[in-house]
């Protein structure tokens, strides 16, 4: 309990140095919301100087992240320049929709890469090992964007799979089974190129974690025991092998945010990716900030399952803890 | 065999590097120059025979005209043979001495794509080659900054010990713990997104170095702390040897290969974080070619239905660089482990 309120402490602390990081970086930059239409002839002075006051920008920055500061504590985090609304609704199903995404895929990716990266850790030498780690140093040569455009490519030239968006039209009119076949449909690209961008890494640690393990004395010993293979390998080696490769976990997140970000993009996935990228284009500075306190919190949640993760099932550590 | 294969992604990275650092040369256009009449032109063949089956032993061209379905057919009435180290478009070497000297190009009213063209008819060769000055360099002194900044942080926390190595590796933590895309994606919104690509590219490589340092640190700091131990080095304090010296002469020298390792790994990742930015258009603005707003153009549907397969060449030329990058940095591994 006292591990678990520490972290919470340590990441309210993170995420206000972000925020104060993000607003002061915003600050910084020559212009403002306002500074396109300035340029437009067919807007008004008067009109200008009526959106700096109601948009707040004629006051000090100072006192515009103190307001912001209460609006985060009234759940809004700030309104919106464009749309003039509280900007936590749509950055909430924005951050919904990417948790989702990247929830899926990293399932799935370690679905993949445990069982694999076992497999050839049991047969280190062989030429099936030579090969996968030929696939998976070209699989981490070719960058996230490439492997998204690849898949676009694929989806609009052979028209099997829908080439954005989450939903196709008349979602709503659906019913819950064919609205799930309809999610999965479009969700089907999104999660295969971030599965595989992530799951070379994890192959390869998993392959070097269990290559650690099974060469120990205590797994020669288990063997020598005569306990059987699945036996073997599940009870005594996973659990042995789980440390590395749950750090490991809470380690990835912050690349697979950054890979689901380009990914969201090429693929018009609305998770917070587009978002940002549309609130940078326009200036829409508490969207931004949102979004980068969104991304952050999406982070910390991954660290702390991964400590959770690692505190439950390491002996060693919970008696660190004590 | 794996210090070969590393011996030889090193070779390929510095011809790489030294052709992106004279673009002007081995571009036989300059990066901005259009031909509006030949949008989305195919590579153009190299023929050594012509019509008659005369061989020709410097390759030639043909003119292009376009022909009615949308592309383009070889107009075999005019040969365009190919010239090595003649004038074209005129540049400036390194950014200092005015030349007009290309490595191949051809006479006037034929044109060279050696990799096609774009929308607006540019050369996608030439485009490639000042995209890798943008794209190499970006990363190269990007992780340059990030070592500079994580070798001596690094050393001074593992040196030193005690309160400025807590507070200086809580720092890095913390940086680790960022979700660093999107925060490099807010920090370049401080300069408009019309900044001139110059100053954009230096803002870019700033904010690769500043994000990028605390990895680095940490493995240099171990490094650091263990060799700031050992009796040599007491020895050498208690001879009454400068922090400074001692630092210069027996903590530096001991990071080598970490640096180096550390590097080959850095460089492919800010690379790529360059092409990133570029290509989500909140990096180097489209006015100069960098791979990743070349790559942003094949996100448009029109041209993922059609057929300009040579629009992908700046993402081969990643993969390749990626790959190249991480064979030096396994052999670098192996050969400090």
């Amino acid at each position: 309990m006292r591990f678990l309120s520490r972290r919470a402490l340590h990441g309210l602390v993170l995420l206000f140095g972000v925020s104060l990081l993000t607003f002061v970086l915003a600050e910084l930059a020559p212009g403002d919301y306002l500074s396109r239409l300035r340029l437009d002839p067919t807007v008004s002075d008067e009109t200008i100087e009526l959106m700096n006051e109601r948009l707040g920008l004629d006051r000090s920055a100072a006192a515009r992240y103190f307001y912001w500061l209460r609006s985060v504590a009234r759940l809004e985090l700030g309104y919106s320049y464009q749309s003039g609304e509280p900007v936590a609704g749509r950055v909430g199903a924005a951050a919904r929709n990417t948790l989702w995404l990247s929830g899926v895929a990293t399932l799935l990716a370690w679905a993949v890469a445990l069982p694999l990266g076992l497999w050839l850790a049991e047969r280190r030498g062989r030429t099936e090992v030579a090969l996968a780690s030929g696939a998976t140093s070209l699989l981490l040569a070719v960058p996230d964007v490439l492997l998204a455009l690849a898949l676009l490519l694929l989806a609009v030239r052979t028209g099997w799979f829908p080439t954005g968006g989450m939903v196709s039209l008349g979602f709503a009119e659906l019913g819950w089974s064919a609205r799930l076949l309809d999610l999965i449909h479009h969700a089907a690209l999104p999660v295969t190129a971030l599965v595989l961008t992530i799951v070379p890494t994890l192959v390869r640690h998993v392959q070097a974690a269990f290559g650690d393990v099974l060469d120990s004395a205590f797994l020669r010993a288990v063997r020598g025991a005569g306990i059987p293979r699945r036996r073997r390998l599940l009870r005594y080696a996973l659990p042995a092998a789980a440390n590395p490769l749950i750090s490991l976990f809470g380690l990835s997140i912050a690349s697979l945010l950054s890979a689901a970000l380009l990914i969201e993009v090429v693929m018009s996935w609305p998770g917070i990716g587009p978002l940002m990228i549309a609130a940078v284009h326009s200036q829409d500075i508490y969207v931004v900030l949102a979004v980068v306190l969104a991304s952050t919190v999406l982070l910390l949640f991954g660290n702390l399952t991964a400590d959770l993760a690692l505190y439950a099932l390491d002996p060693r550590i919970r008696r660190e803890g004590e | 065999m794996t210090s070969r294969s590393a011996r030889l992604a090193a070779y390929c990275l510095l011809a790489l590097h030294a052709v992106a650092a004279l673009p002007g040369f081995f571009a036989p256009y300059g990066y901005a120059v259009q031909d509006r009449d030949f949008p989305y032109a195919p590579p153009t063949r190299l023929h050594f025979f012509d019509a008659r089956g005369t061989l020709h032993l410097v390759p030639f061209i043909y003119g292009l005209r376009p022909d009615e379905g949308g592309s383009y057919a070889e107009d075999t009435s005019e040969r365009y043979p190919l010239r090595f180290f003649a004038r074209g478009d005129s540049y400036r070497l390194l950014g200092l001495i005015p030349s007009s000297r290309h490595l191949v190009t051809v006479d006037a009213p034929g044109r060279l794509f050696l990799m096609g063209s774009d929308a607006l008819g540019r050369d996608l060769f030439s485009r490639l080659v000042y995209g890798g000055t943008v794209s190499l360099y970006a990363g190269l002194f990007g992780a340059a900054l990030a070592l500079a900044l994580g070798g001596l942080i690094g050393a001074l926390a593992g040196f030193y010990g005690g309160r400025l190595d807590s507070v200086l590796m809580r720092t890095s933590e913390v940086f680790m713990a960022l979700p660093w895309l999107y925060l490099l994606i807010a920090a370049r919104a401080i300069q408009p997104l019309d900044t001139p690509p110059a100053r954009a590219l230096l803002i870019v490589i700033l904010i690769l170095g500043g994000f990028g340092w605390p990895r680095p640190a940490r493995l240099i700091r171990g490094v650091a702390a263990s060799i700031g131990r050992r009796e040599h080095v007491l020895a050498a304090r208690g001879f009454g040897a400068s922090d400074l010296y001692l630092l210069r002469r027996h903590v530096l020298p001991r990071t080598g290969s970490v640096i180096w390792t550390q590097g080959a790994l850095l460089v492919p990742q800010f690379v790529l974080a360059e092409v990133g930015l570029s290509f989500l258009g909140v990096g180097v603005s489209p006015s100069i070619p960098s791979w990743g707003n070349m790559l942003g153009d094949l996100q448009h549907f029109h041209v993922l239905t059609s057929d300009w397969w040579w629009l992908g060449f700046p993402g081969l030329a990643l993969v390749f660089v990626t790959l190249a990058y991480h064979l030096l940095a396994r052999g670098a591994t192996v050969t400090s482990g």
